[in-house]
């Protein structure tokens, strides 16, 4: 704990977690919430660097509008995924291929 | 081992375990619960990093906000009973190709790296200062955020209203 | 002082801007942001003017300017120059400007286009004030330009009217003539100098820089300006015709200041007219006076007589200019600005009740014709008794200002006649006291005419009735300030303004070219000034009052019989009433010239230029369609080939587009691998 590695470590396990459930899932939910492990993952490392390198504290600084825009991605990708459920009846994405034709 | 030293590695423990359900649970809904559960170990292994605010911060957002909204999503897209909705995953091996892939990528670079001497600040509260870095160096982009958030509060509310008029 | 010549100048801007966008949109539509946006430039302007008279110091001056080209070598500032002649005529300006943005309130009320009027008006004050405010000549000649288009927009106000359209387009043309040698002016000043900042002129021609006929000709060509804006002979056919305008427009920009802006910029030059610039300078203004003067006798329409009088005047000013008298000419412009906007509001105010006097009663005639009229005084009192002081002061009258300035230039034309050795310069003081007897009949034909009689038509009478307090206002105040105590002021002399702040504050500009000489251009005795000015006063004041008492016998008492007189004149009469033919003329010579010359380019274009085109059209087709049969042939084939190849991968390709985003993510992801591990081992 008076280290940086252990952060690090916990940042580098949930970020693959997190790219592991982006590509896994195909609910569109299960998705977000990948996206959600990645943020997390990326925010550690912010946090970490500030408190083991950074003489200030930007690091935080930085992990607040990463939390911001977190918030702001699920509200509105949540409005979308509740779009197309409405027009499509379903939330997985490999239905979702409109586009491809 | 110090009691704060064994609470540290417990709590590392317990969001990287929550984070693994998250992945591979079968039931999106125990994905949801297991997500809440890896919001608030990370909101542990901040308190350790000495960001008391953003502790706070990630609870009262991530856990009473954003997991809500996720919980919500998956109550009104999804009928949990229905049996054909669970499981619908994509191939396994394919996925953890992919997380191999992010794994090889973060190990190279970890290899690579020479790494800063480090520092190791005193815990002191951040609060203080965070509020005033806010407020003086980081205003605009702070201004900004808030009318990203305004933003995507006016265009969450018409995405999902949108429905309601054709009907 | 310098923020404050901006707010000045820069707030009717900001009325323009506002009025032109949002104008329509505005309760009243908009009226109040102009007026109010040049209400407080007259306040400001006031502020200005009183530190000047608390300063009262005729050297005073102030100037501030900032990089506006900057190429190398080529550099152009742009600033502000101010000393006590700018801040009186700023004075000038906002007064006038000030008084018809109010009097316009009454008469365009109901207009369909309400807010643009405005809207033109404040973009008028804005450059107008511009072109006063400007320290280099290049600045002065942008904002002559744009109070040019803004002239040209109100003349053309009503412009579904055929005539107000034509009218603003020949105004505008016959400027650009004028603008024209300006502009050549212009360049000659900087090649010669190599800066537009007048004061570096000043130093340039001093040291000699410019000298001899090329300073003549440069005085000559910026003098074109003036002839152009000022309405002067030959250039003088486009103000009569500018009547065509709204009344307001005529008394703020066709009277009181944008044809004045000639005098100003002549007076702002004078240091650099050399003796023969000057005396063409003289000899133009003068003719002009009288001129003008001899076609306003005759003339019906009341605006018109107006603006003949407006040449007139304009003339004796310029004529001024030329002779030296360079505050005298000046004073005649702050004076004049201020009785001929009235006489103009004051002509408005009768036209208005005509108007609408011909609106009730269903009659469809000129509500500008003062055969028309008649008795107007009972029922019109404060428009009659304005105009009547209007009329005394442009009469040249003691106790009214157009005495006082009058008199200045008539007397500085005898003395600059009286110190020539050539006799034929006492030609000058012949135009101007011939004029000046003129003046006076004229005026007070149309006063006689308008206000005094019977009414020649009873019906329109009946509907008569003074203009609301918006519109008579205004004309009270004009008429208080055409009282000569304005002018005198410390002193109380009505007949010499010579102890008064104008004349005390107000300096003759010294001359360059004397500089540059050695010994002055001009040299006029005290003495022979003097004796000048004495004699000058006593003839005006007896002209004056002849011409006013033949006005009383010919069309009040009646003694003379008019239509006899003109009858036997008839000869003269028919020129002076169709305007010497200068119209027809103009017509004939430049208008049906350039039509013929137009016709022949026309037909050189046609045959000749035509030919080329076309034989060289022939010459391409058949080039062209030797290379359209290369394209089809070759050229399409290896496009083909190319197209048909990449057909063929794209077929094979798209399979692995599935569409999921999910696999573009692997995709992306092993693409980075593949870099990263390349790279980094």
């Amino acid at each position: 704990m008076n280290s940086i590695i252990p952060y690090l470590i916990v940042g580098a396990i949930v970020f693959v977690l997190g790219i592991f459930t982006i590509v896994y899932k195909k609910n569109a939910v299960g998705i977000l919430m990948g996206v959600e492990l990645v943020l997390n993952s990326v925010n550690i490392n912010f946090i970490a660097f500030a408190k083991f390198v950074d003489t200030g504290i930007h690091g935080q600084i930085i992990s607040i509008f990463v939390i911001i825009l977190a918030a702001a991605e699920a509200a509105i990708a949540l409005a979308i995924i509740l779009n197309i459920y409405r027009m499509k009846a379903t939330v997985d994405v490999t239905q979702l291929n409109k586009m491809k034709h | 081992m110090e009691m704060q030293e064994v609470l540290f590695y417990a709590i590392m423990a317990f969001t990287i375990f929550s984070a693994v359900i998250v992945a591979f649970a079968n039931k999106l809904i125990h994905s949801a619960f297991a997500l809440l559960f890896t919001f608030v170990g990370f909101a542990g292994l901040y308190i350790y990093l000495s960001a008391d605010f953003l502790a706070v911060t990630q609870i009262i957002i991530y856990v009473g906000g954003i997991l809500v909204l996720i919980l919500f999503g998956v109550l009104m897209t999804q009928d949990i009973y229905d049996v054909k909705a669970i499981a619908a995953h994509n191939p396994l091996l394919l996925s953890l190709g992919g997380g191999a892939f992010t794994a090889i990528i973060i190990a190279v670079l970890i290899s690579k790296k020479p790494w800063f001497t480090l520092l190791n600040k005193e815990f002191a509260p951040t609060t203080a200062t965070i509020g005033k870095l806010i407020l003086y160096e980081y205003l605009l982009p702070f201004e900004i955020a808030s009318i990203l958030l305004l933003g995507a509060l006016i265009g969450a509310v018409y995405l999902a209203r949108a429905e309601d008029k054709d009907k | 002082m310098i923020t404050l010549a901006l707010y000045i100048w820069l707030l009717p801007l900001l009325a323009f801007t506002i009025q032109i966008f949002l104008g329509k949109r505005l309760p009243r539509k908009g009226d109040w942001v102009s007026v109010s946006a040049i209400g407080i430039s007259f306040a400001l302007s006031l502020i200005l003017f009183i530190r000047m008279l608390s300063n009262y110091s005729p050297d005073f001056q102030v100037t501030a300017s900032v990089p506006w080209i900057n190429i190398g070598q080529f550099k152009i500032d742009m600033g502000i120059y101010i000393d006590n002649f700018a801040i009186v005529m700023l004075m000038v300006v906002t007064t006038v400007s000030f008084l018809v943005h109010v009097y316009s309130i009454g008469y365009m009320a109901g207009d369909p286009l309400y807010n643009r009027f405005f809207a033109y008006l404040s973009l008028f004050s804005f450059s107008m004030l511009g072109l006063v405010l400007f320290d280099n000549l290049f600045g002065i000649f942008v904002m002559w330009e744009l109070v040019g288009i803004c002239s040209y927009l109100l003349i053309g106000y009503y412009f579904e009217k055929d005539s107000a359209a034509n009218a603003g387009k020949k105004a505008f043309i016959t400027n650009r003539i004028g603008d024209f040698g300006f502009l050549l002016g212009l360049l000659v000043v900087f090649t010669a100098i190599g800066s537009f900042n007048l004061s570096d002129v000043y130093q340039g021609v001093a040291q000699g820089k410019l000298s001899g006929g090329l300073l003549t000709a440069a005085g000559i060509l910026l003098f074109c300006g003036a002839i152009g804006k000022s309405a002067q002979f030959p250039l003088h056919v486009w103000l009569p015709d500018a009547m065509e305008g709204p009344t307001p427009v005529s008394a703020l920009i066709h009277a009181a200041t944008m044809v004045a802006a000639g005098v100003y910029l002549v007076a702002r030059i004078s240091f650099m007219l050399s003796f023969d610039a000057m005396l063409v300078v003289a000899y133009i203004g003068g003719f002009t006076a009288l001129f003008a003067a001899t076609i306003a006798i005759t003339q019906n329409d009341i605006k018109r007589v107006l603006a003949y009088s407006t040449i007139s005047q304009l003339g004796y000013m310029i004529m001024a200019m030329g002779v030296g008298a360079y505050s005298a000419g000046f004073f005649h412009l702050v004076t004049h600005a201020m009785f001929k906007a009235g006489l103009f509001l004051g002509s408005g105010s009768v036209i208005h009740a005509m108007h609408h006097a011909m609106e009730k009663t269903n009659v469809h005639e000129d509500p500008n014709d003062i055969r028309l009229m008649g008795g107007f005084k009972n029922k019109m009192p404060a428009t009659y008794i304005t105009f009547l002081v209007f009329t005394l002061a442009i009469s040249g009258i003691p106790f009214f200002s157009g005495f006082l300035s009058k008199d200045a230039i008539l007397g500085g034309t005898l003395a600059f006649a009286m110190s020539q050795s050539n006799p034929v310069h006492y030609l000058l003081p012949f135009f101007g006291f011939t004029a000046a007897i003129i003046t006076a009949f004229y005026m007070f034909r149309v006063v006689i005419k308008t206000f005094y009689g019977e009414p020649k038509r009873p019906d329109l009478y009946e509907h008569i009735h003074e203009s609301p307090k918006v519109m008579t206002v205004p004309l009270m105040v004009l008429a208080s300030l055409s009282i000569f105590i304005f002018y005198t002021l410390p002193s109380f002399n009505p007949i010499s303004a010579e102890q008064g702040w104008y004349e005390q504050l107000i300096e003759k500009p010294a001359s360059a070219v004397s500089a540059q000489l050695g010994y002055p251009v001009l040299e006029i005795s005290e003495q022979i000034e003097h004796s000048a000015h004495v004699n000058g006063m006593m003839i005006s004041i007896l002209f004056a009052l002849t011409g006013i008492a033949l006005a009383f016998l010919f069309y009040f008492w009646k003694k003379v019989d008019v239509e006899a007189l003109t009858e036997k004149i008839k000869p003269l009469y028919t020129l002076s009433y169709h305007k010497y033919f200068f119209d027809e003329l103009y017509n004939a010579t430049v208008v049906k010239g350039l039509l013929a010359w137009n016709n022949l380019l026309a037909w050189f274009d046609s045959n000749v230029i035509d030919g080329i085109v076309n034989g060289s059209a022939f010459i391409m087709r058949h080039f062209s369609s030797f290379t359209g049969k290369f394209d089809l042939g070759f050229i399409d084939g290896l496009v083909n080939a190319v197209g048909d190849l990449t057909q063929d991968v794209g077929q094979s390709v798209r399979k692995i587009q599935t569409g999921q985003v999910q696999y573009y993510i692997l995709g992306a992801l092993a693409g980075l691998v593949l870099i990263i591990v390349t790279v980094l081992i």
